[in-house]
């Protein structure tokens, strides 16, 4: 099976954000940047596809040249090789998905697979903008994957408010990750050794003929309200005490 | 002066309280830009339930578009239905739920549309002639505002942001409307539901949540005890859910559920960014954690630096002393 997998690099998400003083961004120096959590789902899922039943996995990113570093990572993992659609920062989801579109319409996988959500902009949006613009099935928040039908069409396991749900949706389709879809591996010394030598194809975003004009704009930035917190009781005594005086809760 | 849609979410028919926020968030919009506020019901012949009930909480008039392919939710079928009904009679907005209803066929929408999607909106403001909205990024250590540029708008709401719309006393008329149903070869195949007897998550005046300091599935036991004393819900971290002691609808933080209850305890967790992105708007926090640099203890109201299997048995006798004084 071929597979394309959409990742995006995202500062280190153990790492809590400072906001520029004027608001115009967070703060990017000396913050590490990473494979968004998800997409190192995505691309773990992938490769566990691969092993069972042979085929192609195929990295793609959508942004500034920085990103390569992100791309070899992935492809350190273990992915075949790696396309990166160069383009500005900070396109919004209907931009990036249009680009990943012309990609995919391109490389003609049999399954995409992108995080649920990139944990920057926290938008939950790409994978499915994605299947809308190519008229393909989705199936969001996966947990499972099971193919049938000798790939013809999948159940996908997807984390819900209200629990598991388990839908059948027909090859090729789009897949977001959730969580509990697996536990990314690490890339490997040798794998790094070999990501240096794989394929990464630079296409300038210019050539694909998209409309990239924004639709959503991001003004500003600011800091949440921060919680009066802090406070400790010496025993539970004195924590029913105050649950029941003070904050008036019991 | 364009109206306002907002899908009605809803599980076969049975109405789902995430549209209330929503439609409150409707409202605050088209108090800002005008128009008039309708709901939108998708589903079979069992959704007329769902109808009637929304047509009691003040909207303009409520649209029912039934259909055999709506009878299980997916989005497939639901994102052109909602798209055929915004295009058809023009509305400026589109708003839904940001649950895991709205976030998966919201943005299919957008797709669709090719119009813009702000999720999980916590405010809104004027600017001008211009309506902005607020949503968190970064697991909420940013707010950002946002501009959206186009038509229609779409957003999907933060249900804890935003306070449930009221019953009107009256009903609004809810009109059938003809909309084309089909879910190209995808299913719905089956759902494996957590049963309890305890409120949901996201509706819950109290929740009593644990983290990895829990230790094991069974001493779950302990967590229920003191929920029981609440009629709390229960919640748990990513650590949990992964351990596997607790379902992942449990999971608490910026890829769970986001909760603002009365009162939420925390019970051996220790408040990873992640974590708090799901609970740090709860009115009253509790944490009772045995290693004091715990940085849940930053957010909690009353932090208790203790063995929970110590304190959450004593905990739950002194509740009990009180409760009967
Ligand atoms: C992309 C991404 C998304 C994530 N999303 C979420 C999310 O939505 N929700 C979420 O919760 N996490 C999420 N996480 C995970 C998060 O980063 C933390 O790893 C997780 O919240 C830790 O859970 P925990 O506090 O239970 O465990 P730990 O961090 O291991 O903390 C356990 C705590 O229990 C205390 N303890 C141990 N024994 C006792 C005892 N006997 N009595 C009292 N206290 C005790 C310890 O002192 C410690 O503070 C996410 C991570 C990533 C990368
Ligand atoms: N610039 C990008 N390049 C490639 N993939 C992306 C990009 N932005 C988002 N994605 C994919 O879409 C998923 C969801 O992102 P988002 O909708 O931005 O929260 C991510 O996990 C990625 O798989």
């Amino acid at each position: 099976m071929k597979i394309l997998v959409a990742i995006k690099p995202v500062p280190n998400p153990d790492e809590k954000v400072k906001i520029r003083p004027d608001g115009s961004g967070i703060v990017l120096d000396n913050i590490k940047m990473v494979i968004n959590p998800f997409c190192e789902i995505a691309v773990e899922e992938a490769l566990r596809i691969k092993e069972k039943q042979g085929g192609e996995v195929v990295i793609l990113t959508v942004g500034p040249k920085e990103g390569e570093q992100q791309v070899r990572t992935a492809l350190a993992m273990g992915a075949d090789r790696a396309i990166q659609v160069e383009a500005e920062k900070g396109l919004d989801s209907l931009a990036v998905a249009k680009f990943l579109a012309k990609v995919v319409e391109q490389e003609k996988p049999d399954l995409v697979i992108l995080g649920k959500q990139a944990v920057d902009d926290d938008n939950n949006q790409v994978g499915q903008i994605l299947a809308a613009l190519l008229s393909w099935p989705q199936a969001t928040f996966a947990s499972k994957i099971e193919f049938l039908d000798g790939n013809k069409k999948a159940h996908v396991g997807r984390e819900t408010d209200g629990g598991i749900e388990t839908i059948e949706v027909p090859l090729p389709c789009v897949v977001t990750t959730d969580l509990r879809l697996n536990e990314p591996r690490y890339a490997s010394l040798p794998g790094i050794m070999k990501a240096k030598k794989k394929e990464l194809k630079v296409i300038p975003s210019a050539s694909l003929g998209v409309d990239a004009a924004p639709k959503v704009k991001v003004l500003s930035l600011a800091s949440p309200k921060e919680r009066a917190g802090g406070r400790k009781v010496a025993d539970v005594a004195e924590l029913v005490a105050k649950l029941k005086n003070e904050a008036k809760v019991l | 002066m364009a109206d306002i849609l907002v899908v009605v979410e809803h599980q076969e028919g049975a109405f789902k309280k995430t549209t209330l926020a929503t439609i409150t968030a409707a409202k605050a919009y088209a108090g800002l830009a005008g128009g008039e506020v309708d709901a939108l019901v998708l589903g079979d012949g069992a959704a007329a339930a769902a109808a009637d009930t929304v047509a009691g909480f003040g909207v303009r008039k409520v649209l029912f578009g039934e259909g055999a392919a709506f009878a299980k939710y997916l989005a497939v079928a639901y994102a052109p239905a909602v798209a055929q009904v915004a295009r058809e009679k023009g509305y400026g907005a589109v708003f839904a739920p940001a649950s895991t209803f709205g976030k998966d066929f919201m943005p299919r929408l957008s797709g669709l549309l090719d119009a813009p999607l702000a999720s999980d909106i916590v405010g809104l403001t004027r600017d001008g002639d211009k309506v902005r909205v607020q949503r968190p990024m970064y697991a909420g250590n940013a707010i950002a505002t946002v501009e959206l540029i186009g038509s229609p708008l779409l957003f999907t709401v933060r249900q804890t942001a935003f306070d449930p719309a009221q019953g009107s006393g009256a009903k609004s008329p809810v009109e059938k409307i003809a909309v084309s149903a089909d879910a190209g070869g995808s299913a719905f195949v089956s759902r494996q539901e957590t049963k309890s007897e305890r409120p949901e998550l996201t509706e819950a005046r109290v929740i009593v949540s644990a983290g990895r300091g829990i230790k094991a599935q069974e001493n779950f036991k302990l967590v229920e005890e003191l929920a029981d004393l609440f009629h709390a819900a229960i919640g748990a971290s990513r650590a949990a859910v992964d351990a596997g002691w607790a379902p992942n609808d449990w999971q608490v933080g910026q890829t769970g559920k986001i909760v603002a209850p009365e009162l939420y305890v925390a019970l051996g967790i220790s408040g990873a960014i992640q974590h708090l992105a799901g609970m740090k708007d709860s009115k009253v926090i509790v944490a009772i954690n045995k290693d004091e640099e715990a940085p849940i203890f930053q957010v909690a109201d009353y932090g208790l630096v203790a063995d929970l299997f110590k304190a959450v048995p004593e905990l739950i006798a002194e509740i009990k002393k009180a409760k009967s004084a």
